[in-house]
């Protein structure tokens, strides 16, 4: 069991959890993956790390409530425990100095963070993107401000804050002021495609980091398989990673969404037995 | 027992004791066992039918020489708690081994008896004794602790044999096991139908009872690695029983369609996580109606009957060779046939093809015929050309093997084949001083036996490494 630490709510349905797993924040790395399994019934769910502190021997993930999992989790308090928090999984994000542009997209800038703070601490020069579709869902963005940034730009989809429109706007002048030499992406499906689509056109490298479903999370199962540059591989062992502009896209939409009825039908029970009635 | 003058005299020519078999049609609805087990007086009659061989054959069939007509013995005694030492001293898993070997091509294979009739059913009886363990209670002898710490990397068969083994001569052993719970492909490979999870659990209590601390959810090559166990927590060696990894895929189109699994997938999504009781349990699989299961071995097999139990009306196990050349044990295959599982010989898939729900629902296959035999002395299939066809599909499930573990050069350093499989002497040794490695990561995947019996055999030669003896 893994006990919560620490609760943080950043919006009507973003979570933070500290949990008190000394080993996994010993070698943890920026990029890299952990797995969830709420309670003894409960999916084994991936989320990559936001933060992990070794000394102090906590890690933190931040999640959005999609579904059964994720509700089940909100439900939990500091003093809590989670049934099983397994990781760190994934390769790390590989990062030479350089100058970057990191982008994050929605739950995405949880992992963005991460790997823009690693790449602050080994002196690149790093821009952040920061995309949401809303002002109130656009996370981190006071610790993101915390950091050496060149410089931090924020889009909106609704033009509630920042530029109205979307990450690639931002990505595109960037691309044209020959002011990057790699970019990071990580978000929803169709954002990291756009932005591996402008990068393309420019021949800017480009790295995401996918998310797709897994069950064992360790190269098992073959569940998290994805086609880059035409072959399979496994997000899991062989990512989370890739370059973005050898990702076959449809088919990782696809199977992302291939379990849309039973998510229904699992938060249907959920609320149909739960005592909680939330 | 039959005795004329004092002496044993046995009755081969009477009939092999019959399997208690649940009814096919009734069985394949759920996961309930397929084989009951032997009662006290089948195990008696078949023990009754064995020759007592002075050279047994059987013995030289069995990969870890357990004394067969030694524990069949015991059974004719009705000694069961001497019969199931004797069986472990070479195999500590009986239960599960009596239920997953492959004995027509082992012991049984060799069984003198099965030269004129029906060989004794070793397997069953193998079964019996360990299914009895729990009531004739033996308790395992431990040595005092010798001082010396040993990580075991895996719960499956062979860290739980090699953590045994040393548990018992004194070692304070821990196992790293990944997943929440034990027993490795145990537990998320094979079904409930065919092998009872509460056996594999009563295995890994039975390593608590022998002092063994297993730590879940403890990735080693991510989460610790060899050099922080050597150095920073004490530990005098590490034994590597990683399993096989990454499934093989056909790389053919559509296979990464919604609706095209990997049997370690769906196997795992219902023996591991329970997807069978979703949503009671939260993980989902699909309930394909028209189910084609790609594959020859006990993992097809496995996956062909989780379809059936799952609710599929058709199911269909394709196999580019034949009957005869299929790796699976006979009893799965009869098993399969026997529920309804239709075998369909000589075809290879060509392609998955979606419906406009991007899901799969058809396969274009492709006729094969057998050609010359390849390097492992099977036939090898040729395609038939211009013999392409399609069948509807709502699931598909390929079993065409594995690859190596990818954990296996991550975990600590140790020299590594051109497959990723960890090299090893035949008594485990890796390229490491400290690190010995056995089961499916150095052989690739193979059976339960084969890696218990490594896991035994590192452990002794741990043993003589690190006490000199």
């Amino acid at each position: 069991m893994f006990k919560i630490l620490e609760k943080t709510q950043y919006s009507e349905n973003v979570y933070k959890f500290r949990v008190h797993a000394p080993q996994m924040a010993k070698h943890a790395h920026a990029g890299q993956f952990l797995m969830v399994r709420a309670n003894e019934t409960g999916e084994r769910v991936p989320f990559t790390f936001a933060d992990w502190n070794a000394e102090e021997g906590w890690i933190e993930f931040i999640f959005m409530v999609i579904g059964k999992t994720t509700t089940d989790l909100s439900q939990l308090n500091a003093g809590d425990e989670i049934a099983d928090v397994v990781g760190p999984l994934g390769k790390p994000t590989e990062m030479d100095n350089g100058s970057w542009c990191v982008i994050g997209g929605g739950v995405g800038l949880a992992i963005a963070y991460p790997v823009a703070r690693a790449l602050c601490a080994q002196g690149a020069k790093v821009r952040v993107i920061m995309g949401a579709r809303t002002k109130d869902l656009l996370l981190l963005e006071d610790q993101f401000r915390e950091l050496p940034l060149e410089n931090l730009y924020i889009t909106t989809d609704d033009g509630s804050y920042g530029e109205k429109g979307v990450v690639t706007q931002p990505l595109e002048r960037l691309c044209i002021d020959h002011e990057i030499e790699h970019v990071f992406a990580v978000g929803p499906v169709p954002m990291m495609k756009f932005s591996a689509l402008t990068c393309a056109k420019y021949d800017m490298p480009i790295i995401a980091s996918l998310n797709p479903i897994m069950v064992d999370g360790t190269g098992m199962c073959g569940c998290c398989r994805v086609e880059v540059d035409g072959k399979t591989k496994f997000a899991c062992v062989d990512g989370p990673d890739f370059d973005a502009t050898k990702v076959n896209w449809a088919d990782l939409s696809a199977r992302q969404a291939s379990y849309r009825a039973e998510e229904a039908t699992a938060m249907e029970h959920r609320r149909e037995t739960c005592a909680c009635q939330s | 027992m039959p005795v004329v003058n004092g002496k044993y005299v046995p009755n081969p020519k009477a009939p092999r004791v019959a399997a208690n078999e649940e009814p096919a049609y009734e069985r394949a609805k759920d996961f309930r066992p397929v084989d009951t087990g032997y009662t006290i007086e089948n195990a008696l009659e078949e023990a009754n039918r064995c020759l007592d061989c002075k050279r047994p054959k059987c013995v030289e069939g069995c990969p870890v020489g357990i004394n067969i007509p030694k524990f069949i013995e015991k059974i004719r005694e009705e000694d069961f708690g001497g019969g199931l030492d004797v069986i472990r001293e070479s195999n500590l898993l009986p239960s599960v081994c009596g239920r997953v070997c492959p004995q027509e091509s082992q012991c049984e294979g060799q069984c003198v008896v099965g030269i004129k009739n029906d060989p004794i059913a070793i397997g069953q009886l193998e079964r019996f004794l360990g299914d009895m363990a729990g009531e004739v209670g033996s308790t395992p002898k431990v040595k005092p602790k010798n001082g010396k710490k040993v990580a075991v990397v895996g719960s499956g068969p062979s860290g739980i044999a090699c953590a045994a083994e040393l548990a018992r001569e004194g070692f304070e052993v821990t196992i790293f096991e990944a997943f929440f719970t034990g027993g490795g492909v145990l537990t998320y490979g094979i079904p409930e139908f065919r092998l009872p999870k509460a056996i594999v659990k009563r295995e890994i209590e039975g390593l608590k009872d022998l002092g063994v601390e297993i730590v879940y959810d403890a990735v080693v090559g991510r989460w610790t690695d060899a050099d922080e166990l050597f150095n920073e927590k004490g530990y005098d060696a590490m034994y590597m029983a990683v399993g096989a990894g990454l499934p093989k895929f056909l790389n053919i189109p559509g296979e990464n369609l919604p609706g095209v699994f990997c049997a370690n997938e769906y196997l795992t999504r219902v023996n591991l996580m329970k997807a069978n009781k979703f949503p009671e349990y939260d993980t989902p699989t699909k309930h394909g109606k028209h189910v084609l299961v790609f594959g020859g071995g006990n993992v097809a097999m496995d996956a062909a009957r989780t379809a059936l139990r799952l609710g599929a009306d058709k199911v269909i196990l394709a196999y580019r060779r034949t009957k005869a050349e299929m790796p699976a044990r006979l009893a799965e295959v009869h098993h399969a046939e026997e529920e309804g599982v239709e075998i369909m010989e000589l075809v290879n898939p060509l392609e998955f093809i979606a419906d406009e729900s991007g899901f799969v629902s058809k396969v274009r296959l492709q006729r094969m015929e057998l050609g010359e035999p390849d390097d492992s002395g099977r036939r090898r299939p040729v395609p038939v050309e211009g013999s392409d066809f399609e069948i509807d599909c709502d699931l598909a499930v390929t079993a065409i093997g594995t690859n190596a573990n990818p954990f296996a050069g991550m975990a600590g350093d140790v020299e590594l084949n051109r497959w990723g499989y960890i090299e090893t002497d035949a008594d485990g040794r890796t390229s490491n001083p400290k690190i010995w490695a056995g089961g499916d990561i150095v052989t690739g995947a193979a059976t339960v036996i084969l890696a218990m019996g490594a896991g035994k055999q590192a452990a002794a030669s741990i043993k003589q490494t690190l006490l000199g003896e």
